[in-house]
């Protein structure tokens, strides 16, 4: 419960960081390009749209840094992140709400499926050291360093042509995935999904190897092997067992990282996810937008590594312990 | 200067066992081969000016050739040569992946060892701020930065990187010291009356070095990757030529669509190349941090019968007479 909670306080703590890195950095926007984009628009945007734009990116000079701040806060917490100029004139949590299930859909199921074929490949790569599978490692390295978003374009040159799996389009854009139209969106979804898996799978694998070889020197193994146990059960109950620990606290952190890369085969498949509408805000200098995807992909980072946290307690007993 | 270094008891927390050693340690095969990539890359960094057989921008009436002996890597919608592009590209990728490299290190081994070594507040603190640039995902952080900073070129980008990709290997860096701090060969360093300065200068930085290295290789690999992932976008300035600013135009131009794959396939390798050339250096060093994870004694034997026997940590493997025809197994 300690655990938990400490956790928790982490996540608040960093989610507080990320807002205030979030208040900051528009404050140095050169030449309020805000100010220009509004002008623009001048007419158009009612005026409790440019009250939250002069809140969200401090337009308005006159207010101490202080009172901004607060405003801002309070803003927030409303869920008002202002208007998108690229989508003109819809809110940027409407496009956001919209984007957010088909990322949470691609990356969060091949994350989770990239990490489980990693490991279970690296408990096999490690329980066979010494063996042909040490030859595969530098292989996995060389599929890891591919950037996603090259073996995607790749895939849809070479691979969409002969198999005649839809590469991009066929769905409308802003459409929210339902059952209705899950057939349609997993055969979207094949492409992309195993180009994030065949990229990302090398990472886990070769940690998670490497804790096993760790693991297998451990006295622990020796007495399950000397008590005459079966290998598969030593392999699977004693060394993955805790050979996973690491493995599991170190999937939430990698999260940040991995979710960076895998935003730029949104754009190469035309998913209309969270990373597109990113790459679109940044050739678009949409800035309302820039922001907003910053703060809810911190969000929903966080999210994953409590859930990680989670997880990491049902495994490990000596973080539930009272006291 | 170096003071003898004392090895640790438990090979599990593995130190590297003193730095003569890892010098003078002949390179696995593996090593030798990422070396060897980074030095070609590294050349080409330097000369690639003078190596590349046109000039990058310059254009020609050679439209979307495909690869011959003129142009090796074919050319663009105006006629660049691929392969030139390819060459002077070489040196931003290199520049702002050790740039950013060299700086993160810094800044992971300050952070890293003062909180490691540092105990209460300031060093719980200082580690938190750490944990906190973990979790926030770097590449949208790097987008909203480098979109603020006006006509970011080479180093601001690598600055940026180097900002804001510190925080993995000061985490790794602060546990390594932690387990350090309580070692012997320190203690005896603070009783002999030796200078918190000098303790961590002398007594935990050597043995820290595996890691820093093995840090260092990671951050110059995420750079590289984060680098062309902002030219592909179109973040950075087009002021220079690296490999993804050839991707961002070979996608602007729809180069796979009619079928000009030698736009795209180059730098796509070169990247993928760089990449494994890293890991391969990381395989080595990580294997002097972690000696278990050394190869060298191969884990199945065959025996004078042409079974095979497998060799397991604490067991002397028995055969079982040929009447069972298992797997031959190993110590029961």
């Amino acid at each position: 419960m300690k655990y938990f909670l400490r956790r928790l306080g982490f996540y608040l703590f960093t989610l507080w960081a990320a807002i205030t890195i979030n208040f900051f950095i528009p404050r140095m926007i050169p030449g309020n390009a805000v100010d220009s984009l509004l002008a623009q628009r001048r007419g158009e945007v009612d005026s409790q749209a440019v009250q939250s734009l002069n809140i969200l990116f401090g337009l308005d000079k006159h207010q101490s840094l202080a009172s901004q701040y607060w405003d801002y806060l309070v803003q927030l917490s409303h869920g008002d992140l202002g208007i998108s100029f690229g989508n003109f004139p819809e809110p940027v949590t409407t496009v956001l709400g919209s984007a957010l299930p088909w990322t949470l859909g691609l990356i969060g199921t091949t994350t989770i499926l990239s990490f489980l074929i990693g490991t279970l490949l690296g408990v096999f790569a490690g329980w066979k050291r010494g063996t042909w599978v040490d030859g595969l490692l530098p292989a996995t390295s060389f599929l890891s360093s591919i950037p996603y978003f090259w073996l995607g374009l790749i895939t849809v040159a070479w691979l969409a042509g002969p198999l005649g799996l839809p590469t991009s389009g066929g769905y409308t854009v802003g459409n929210i995935p339902g059952w209705n139209i899950a057939g349609d969106i997993l055969n979207h979804m094949i492409l992309p999904a195993l180009t994030i898996i065949v990229t990302s799978v090398g990472g886990w694998l070769l940690s998670m190897r490497n804790m096993m070889v760790t693991v297998t020197a451990e006295d622990y193994i020796t007495v399950a092997h000397a008590k005459g146990l079966s290998g598969a059960r030593v392999m699977t109950k004693y060394a993955a067992r805790n050979a996973l620990l690491p493995s599991v606290s170190g999937f939430g952190m990698a999260l940040g990282l991995v979710v960076g890369g895998t935003f730029l085969v949104e754009q190469v498949f035309s998913l209309p996810g969270v990373g597109l509408q990113l790459i679109n805000a940044i050739s678009g200098h949409d800035y309302p937008l820039i922001q907003g995807v910053f703060l809810i992909v911190t969000v929903a980072v966080l999210a994953a590594n409590f859930l990680a946290d989670l997880a990491y307690m049902a495994l490990d007993p000596r973080t539930r312990k009272e006291g | 200067m170096s003071q003898p270094v004392v090895v640790s008891t438990q090979p599990t927390a593995a130190v590297a066992p003193g730095r003569a050693r890892i010098r003078f340690r002949i390179p696995s095969t593996k090593v030798t081969i990422g070396l060897a990539i980074l030095l070609m890359f590294t050349l080409v960094a330097f000369f690639g000016d003078a190596l590349a057989p046109y000039d990058p921008s310059k254009r020609s009436s050679d439209i979307l050739q495909s690869p011959s002996a003129k142009h090796w890597f074919g050319t663009t919608h105006l006629g660049q040569d691929i392969f030139s592009q390819i060459l002077v590209g070489t040196r931003s990728v290199m520049f702002v992946g050790f740039f950013a490299g060299i700086l993160a290190t810094v800044i992971a081994v300050i952070v890293g060892v003062t909180s490691g070594y540092l105990s209460g507040f300031w060093g719980d603190s200082v580690s938190t701020l750490s944990n906190v640039f973990i979790v926030i995902p770097a590449l949208p952080l790097i987008v909203i930065v480098t979109n603020v900073i006006p006509n970011s070129g080479d180093w601001a980008i690598a600055l940026v990187i180097g900002c804001t990709s510190w925080a993995w290997g000061s985490r790794l860096l602060r546990a390594q010291t932690l387990s350090l701090r309580n070692r012997d060969f320190v203690q005896a360093a603070k009783a002999n009356g030796e200078s918190t300065w000098r303790i961590v200068t002398v007594e935990i930085l050597p043995n820290l070095t595996a890691i820093i290295a093995s840090s260092f290789i990671g951050t110059v690999m995420f750079a590289v990757m984060t680098e062309i992932a902002l030219a592909y976008v179109g973040v950075s300035g087009i002021s220079q030529w690296n490999w993804g600013e050839v991707l961002f135009w070979a996608q602007g131009q729809q180069a796979l669509a009619i079928g000009a794959w030698w736009w795209f396939v180059p730098a796509g390798l070169c990247i993928a190349l760089l990449g494994t050339a890293l890991a391969l250096v990381n395989f080595g060093i990580d294997e002097i941090v972690n000696p278990r994870l050394r190869g060298g004694t191969k884990a199945v034997v065959r025996t004078a019968d042409g079974r095979k026997a497998r060799m397991r940590i604490g067991f002397t493997p028995v055969l079982t007479p040929r009447t069972d025809m298992g797997e031959g197994g190993g110590g029961r």
